[in-house]
């Protein structure tokens, strides 16, 4: 998977979690940039997430994640092992 | 909404949660309002927004109050002015073993491990004694999921140090509380948690991180259950199973295989399958639930694969049997009017995936579960919680004996050319009385069922009904019917609350299934002279249209009252002068109040 192609699942994960189909997410994304995105919109999106990657972020993995770029990042560092 | 039925895709549902409901709303669709304050000991956030899109698809619209995060004892026991003035119709308290105040500790003696148990207990039922105190409404309270660690290991169960021994003992105090307090549920998350996977139910990661009790793809899971109580308590369950037969009900085809070569009993492994799916089918009887067939076969074929020896199922178990070439539609519409019950309290059992895409797209309401494969037709059906069982009262035992009798006065008034004699001939007496203690649960829950025969549809709790029934202010009434085929049981129910001389009917209902037999005016006749003795002169009726009731638009009228008043949404209102009243009942002997 290259990151295009992770983007462009990443973006229809965040399309539908927050019901818009404006969003366009990259790697200096964060949760100020997008109006719904808040704490309680935060569990929903992580978890959509790892159901499009199907993979399970460590609570030390969600925890530091500054910005939608870190998340990639673990994504591809995970579907490469 | 098929997202939303049995067996649904959790995740799905919550990562399309916004768009599920934004479906909901503009479908068009009628709803009740509900007041739902959900308490948590945890965070509950996505369990409203779930709870939501369920109730919205049960046909009822939700208000939610939120206590702040684990409060739900503090808002509970002390003066809480939010939550009168929200006034909820339902509370639901929603703890888990993180919630549990102190568990025992390895050299706690046995009366140490007891002090524990009431303590915990305590906290707990002097909630819910506070909660009823004050809001008078159903509470719904999950009970405790088994730990996600064992100290003890095996030991755990039945040392009365571990924590699953104590969770266990602390479950039935809980149950014993259910079992003596009506209008009490609880939600069974330990049972819900060992079918999702404690492993996974349990995750720590989602306490810990968000402070969920349970992980975030269960939470569908929890809300469904949930919703499914909510829309029990207010007769939202459905009625009535019209099941296929051949490869439903038993393995094979009858008219083709013949009945000696169908697989039901316990020779073959597929038999023994059949065998007991038929048993499951015939215990939902005893909960109240009617069965029915709708076949593709000859008459006689589908009763000779009823008949089999090895069946569980006989002819005598259903109401109604439709064995022909018919399309299923039209049979299963006929069986919901024959039955005089909408089309929408009927669930539909078909392994035929074409039969039940037909049914889905032409018969509205009517359910239809994927049921899968003959293994999982039970697990199926039984999750999906369409007869969820909030209240059993004798009635539901014999409700389908109760249609059977119907079906035969239906024939016995073919044979009388004169409806009147036909009508005397039922030997009908009535039991017309103020409310009773014994009959609280089903009044309230008629009043929550009735759609058709209802005059202005208002809901209430058996809360509230036992507090009209105390009332001064209020004339109520329930009516009995028995005749000779069989007892009815109570079928109309009247509250009218006096104002001076003037007594208003707040509510009159009757069950479809007394229809035409004179019952509302033995009703009435009792109801004039109740307002009588109360000094009433003047009784004032009113009719608020609804989808389902136009069959009572013109009630008043028949019972020969005066059209006062009409708005634009065509609600009437109506008058009868006490004096000039004359008793319209001459069928039914009635034994009075």
């Amino acid at each position: 998977m290259t990151r295009e192609e992770l983007y462009e699942r990443l973006n229809n994960v965040f399309r539908e979690v927050f019901d818009d189909d404006e969003i366009t997410v990259n790697d200096a994304t964060t949760s100020a940039d997008i109006e719904d995105w808040d704490s309680l919109e935060h569990i929903n999106l992580v978890s959509a997430v790892e159901q499009e990657f199907g993979i399970k972020f460590t609570m030390g993995q969600v925890v530091t994640m500054k910005n939608v770029g870190e998340m990639a990042d673990i994504i591809l560092a995970d579907s490469r092992k | 909404m098929k997202e939303l039925e049995y067996p649904f895709d959790g995740e799905y549902i919550l990562k399309k949660a916004k768009s599920i409901k934004k479906a909901l709303l503009t479908d068009g669709s009628k709803r009740i309002v509900k007041k739902i304050a959900v308490l948590g000991g945890s965070t509950t956030h996505d369990i409203v927004k779930i709870l939501e899109l369920f109730l919205l698809h049960y046909g009822i619209e939700p208000c939610f109050y939120e206590s702040e995060y684990g409060r739900y004892w503090q808002d509970a026991m002390f003066e809480n002015e939010e939550l009168a003035q929200f006034g909820p119709d339902v509370v639901y308290i929603h703890t888990s073993n993180r919630n549990i105040l102190k568990y025992p500790s390895l050299d706690d003696s046995e009366e140490e491990i007891d002090g524990l148990l009431l303590k915990n207990y305590e906290h707990f039922r002097m909630m819910w004694d506070r909660l009823r105190e004050t809001y008078r409404c159903p509470i719904i309270q999950n009970n405790f999921e088994p730990p996600f660690y064992r100290l003890l290991g095996n030991k755990e169960a039945s040392d009365l140090h571990g924590r699953l021994s104590f969770l266990n003992r602390l479950n039935e105090l809980f149950y014993r509380y259910a079992r003596e307090n009506k209008n009490f549920y609880i939600n069974d998350i330990n049972y819900l948690a060992s079918c999702y996977g404690l492993d996974k139910w349990g995750d720590a990661f989602y306490w810990h991180m968000y402070k969920y009790a349970l992980c975030l793809p269960a939470i569908p899971s929890l809300s469904f259950n949930i919703a499914n109580i909510i829309k029990s308590i207010y007769g939202k369950n459905k009625k009535a199973l019209v099941l296929d037969l051949d490869n439903t009900l038993w393995g094979g085809i009858v008219g083709d295989d013949g009945v000696e070569n169908l697989e039901i009993g316990q020779e073959t492994s597929m038999g023994q399958v059949y065998a007991e799916f038929q048993a499951y089918v015939k215990q939902q009887k005893d909960i109240g639930v009617m069965l029915n067939v709708s076949s593709k076969n000859e008459e006689e074929n589908a009763l000779a694969g009823l008949n089999h020896p090895d069946g569980i199922l006989k002819p005598e178990d259903f109401v109604l049997i439709k064995a022909d070439w018919e399309p299923k539609s039209r049979n299963v519409a006929g069986i919901a009017s024959e039955l005089n019950i909408m089309q929408d309290s009927l669930v539909f059992v078909d392994d035929n995936p074409a039969e039940r895409e037909i049914i889905r797209t032409q018969l509205d309401g009517v359910a239809v579960p994927e049921i899968g494969s003959p293994e999982q037709y039970i697990r199926i059906l039984d999750r999906s919680g369409f007869f969820e069982v909030t209240s059993l009262s004798e009635d539901d035992k014999k409700r389908s004996d109760m249609y059977k009798a119907n079906l035969e006065r239906q024939k016995e008034q073919a044979q009388f050319g004169d409806y009147q004699e036909y009508l005397k001939s039922l030997e009908m007496v009535g039991t017309i009385k103020a409310f009773e203690p014994m009959y609280m649960a089903r009044i309230a829950q008629l009043t929550n069922k009735s759609n058709q025969f209802n005059l202005t549809t208002r809901r209430y709790t058996q809360a509230q009904i036992e507090q009209t029934a105390k009332d001064d202010g209020y004339i109520t009434l329930y009516g009995r019917l028995e005749d000779k085929f069989g007892d009815n049981g109570v079928v109309s129910v009247v509250i009218a609350r006096k104002d001076k001389d003037i007594l208003h009917v707040e509510l009159w209902l009757m069950s479809c299934r007394v229809l035409k037999r004179d019952m509302e005016f033995a009703m009435m006749d009792t109801l004039v002279s109740e307002a009588k003795k109360a000094g009433c002169r003047e009784i004032k009726g009113y009719y608020y249209p609804t989808a389902k009731n136009k069959m009572v638009e013109k009630f008043y009228e028949s019972q020969g009252f005066v059209q006062e008043k009409q708005d634009e949404q065509g609600n009437t209102v109506w008058s009868c002068q006490i004096e000039s009243y004359k008793n319209k009942n001459h069928v039914i002997e009635v034994v009075k109040v």
